[in-house]
């Protein structure tokens, strides 16, 4: 894509994430619970990370942080190039309509749209770019293999289709960073395996970041590095 | 909003039940409406038809024919106010009508008028002894020619012609001249007889450019305080029972009204509560609280829109099988307007207990949610 905005965030020099220091603490009744505790951590402009840690550990408020979902408490946060530490609410909206992408555990594609109409929803809740979207959103669908079935519904799909379909949907935007939230949990050894592989296959050759959450060992081994985190603390 | 479209369009059986319900509530505020309408209409019609602005009663008479007097004296008082066009007498009689060919207990409910200025589509005042009939009076077996006796003296009046809209009281009106009326008056209501020249009011027509507010006062100065004068639209008004009948119904209405906002908020609540992971998601790729609730809005319009036009197809059905004259019921284009109206606004008053609920919805949610 030349999108402007974009262009600097698949050079690969560039890293994807900076997390520097990044705290995150949640006020539960009277007492403060720290998710995170100086977590720093940086991904470089194509690598793929996997986080790994039992739940409770933090790494969805990781997730979270790095994806501009939550602000943190206190550090740094740069993704793509773009400090977003101390974003507004709103500002972290437009920031993850253009710069990340994210592939969900739960609930995760429009139940009734198409698969195209499902990679099209980013378009729709951004900046429209109508046309360019449309063209982007089949190309992605050849690419993935899905041109087959870019017209059927989430429920006519297989479990891995679907898991295709969100990954599109992820790389809809260009973005400089995917964040990958237990993508194999629903699957077996072998979709799990193939997913992941098609995760390994997809950021690669475009070039992205990834940060892929998983507490399946089976599966680090298609990450470039592993992270594990326990209690809020982050060991690289 | 393009993806709630689509969800309208994929899934509609998913607003069936609240479309459903609303396309009931719909015809319940038609058929309200449409009743009121009516009861107003046949109560009003005698007044609505005058071809004046003003309508003079004596000042004891409390707005009512009934308890009015006018005499000659009056009369020429008022007709001598600067700015008065014309005035013309009026006087009515609620009796009971012999048809003939009818059983002797099958009376038709008469309202006596006698004028002297034609009200709209009535002809000048007929000859002694007939009568121009409403249209509503054929439903009693009366036509051109048919001598009707009218209360218990039996007072003949021929009918010669009908004329439309022209009902008081809900019984229809029979429109004679005013010494017919007279006769009529104290042959059959012997404790309330009228003398040679008196009238129960007076419509007065207002010069043209003369404010009919303004000469209305001017008249019951004129009369000494005799008088009372209101204009047309408050004399329609002030007919005993129609406001009445009007803020009865009006508060029924309103009560359904509030049923169907409610309809909207708990239907549109338990759809927002079912698609709280969805939204999570939608909300974590970069859509806006704004973005998601114009969808909400936007399919509660939707579904009201199309509820109204089943609810307005049923009303017009149940307005056709209804046979004339049953009931009185008049379903006009303003009232299904404003009815569809008020339910659009109760849609997006519904949908608003549903904005909190977007507007709460985190989208760190989405991550980190099992299935």
């Amino acid at each position: 894509m030349s999108d402007p905005t974009t262009d600097d965030t698949t050079d690969p020099a560039e890293p994807s994430l900076v997390l520097e220091d990044v705290r995150k603490v949640y006020r539960m009744g009277d007492s403060d619970v720290v998710a995170l505790d100086h977590a720093t951590l940086e991904v470089a402009g194509d690598e793929i990370v996997a986080l790994v840690g039992p739940s409770g550990s933090g790494k969805t408020t990781l997730c979270s942080i790095a994806g501009g979902i939550l602000s943190p408490t206190e550090g740094r946060v740069v993704v793509g190039g773009e400090e977003i530490s101390d974003y507004s609410p709103k500002q972290l909206t437009t920031f993850r309509q253009d710069k990340v992408g994210f592939v969900f555990q739960a609930v995760n594609l429009v139940p009734f749209l198409t698969a195209r109409e499902n990679l099209l929803v980013v378009d729709e809740l951004g900046r429209r770019r109508g046309a360019p979207a449309r063209q982007r959103a089949d190309q992605l669908l050849e690419e993935l293999g899905l041109s087959a079935r870019a017209k059927n519904l989430p429920g006519q799909l297989s479990g891995g289709e679907r898991q295709r379909v969100a990954i599109g949907r992820a790389l809809m935007n260009d973005p400089a960073l995917v964040l990958f939230d237990e993508p194999t949990s629903a699957l077996d050894t072998k979709l799990g395996e193939a997913v992941m592989e098609l995760i390994q296959t997809e950021m690669k050759s475009r070039g992205i970041a990834a940060i892929v959450v998983t507490h399946d060992e089976r599966m680090v081994h298609y990450a470039d590095r592993v992270a594990h985190i326990l209690d809020g603390r982050l060991r690289a | 909003m393009r993806i709630a479209l689509r969800e309208l369009r994929r899934r509609p059986s998913r607003f069936a039940t609240a479309t459903t319900i609303l396309a009931l509530i719909a015809v319940l505020l038609l058929f309200l409406g449409g009743l009121l309408d009516g009861l107003v209409r046949d109560a009003t019609g005698a007044l609505r038809a005058q071809d004046a602005d003003l309508v003079v009663y004596s000042s004891t008479a409390r707005d009512s024919f009934f308890r009015s007097r006018i005499t000659p004296e009056e009369r020429a008082r008022v007709e001598a106010v600067d700015g008065v066009e014309a005035v013309g007498g009026l006087g009515v009689a609620l009796l009971g009508g012999r048809v003939p060919g009818n059983g002797p207990r099958d009376l038709a409910d008469l309202a006596v008028f006698g004028y002297e200025l034609p009200p709209d589509g009535v002809g000048d005042p007929p000859a002694p002894g007939e009568g121009y009939a409403d249209e509503v009076l054929r439903d009693d077996g009366i036509e051109v020619g048919t001598e009707v006796l009218v209360g218990p003296a039996r007072t003949p009046v021929t009918v010669v012609g009908f004329v439309a809209d022209t009902n008081f009281s809900g019984q229809g009106s029979l429109w004679v001249a005013a010494d017919t009326w007279r006769s009529v008056q104290n042959a059959n209501r012997p404790d309330a007889t009228v003398g040679p020249g008196v009238f129960q009011s007076l419509v007065v027509q207002a010069a043209g450019g003369v404010d009919p507010a303004t000469l209305a006062g001017a008249i019951d100065d004129a009369t000494g305080g005799a008088t009372r004068t209101l204009t047309l639209d408050e004399a329609v008004a002030a007919l005993p029972g129609v406001e009445q009948q009007q803020s009865v119904f009006n508060q029924i209405i309103g009560v359904t009204v509030v049923v169907a906002i409610v309809v909207v908020a708990l239907f549109f609540a338990l759809l927002t509560v079912e698609r709280t992971a969805l939204y999570g998601v939608l909300k974590a790729i970069g859509a806006r609280s704004r973005t998601l609730f114009a969808g909400v809005v936007t399919q509660a319009l939707l579904v009201t829109v199309v509820a109204s036009a089943i609810g307005t197809a049923l009303a017009v059905a149940l307005d056709l099988a209804v046979p004339a004259g049953a009931i009185p019921f008049v379903l006009t284009p303003s009232r299904v307007l404003a009815s569809v109206a008020v339910l659009l606004l109760a849609s997006v008053l519904g949908c608003a207990f549903s904005l909190r609920r977007v507007l709460r919805i985190d989208p760190a949610a989405a991550i980190g949610s099992a299935p």
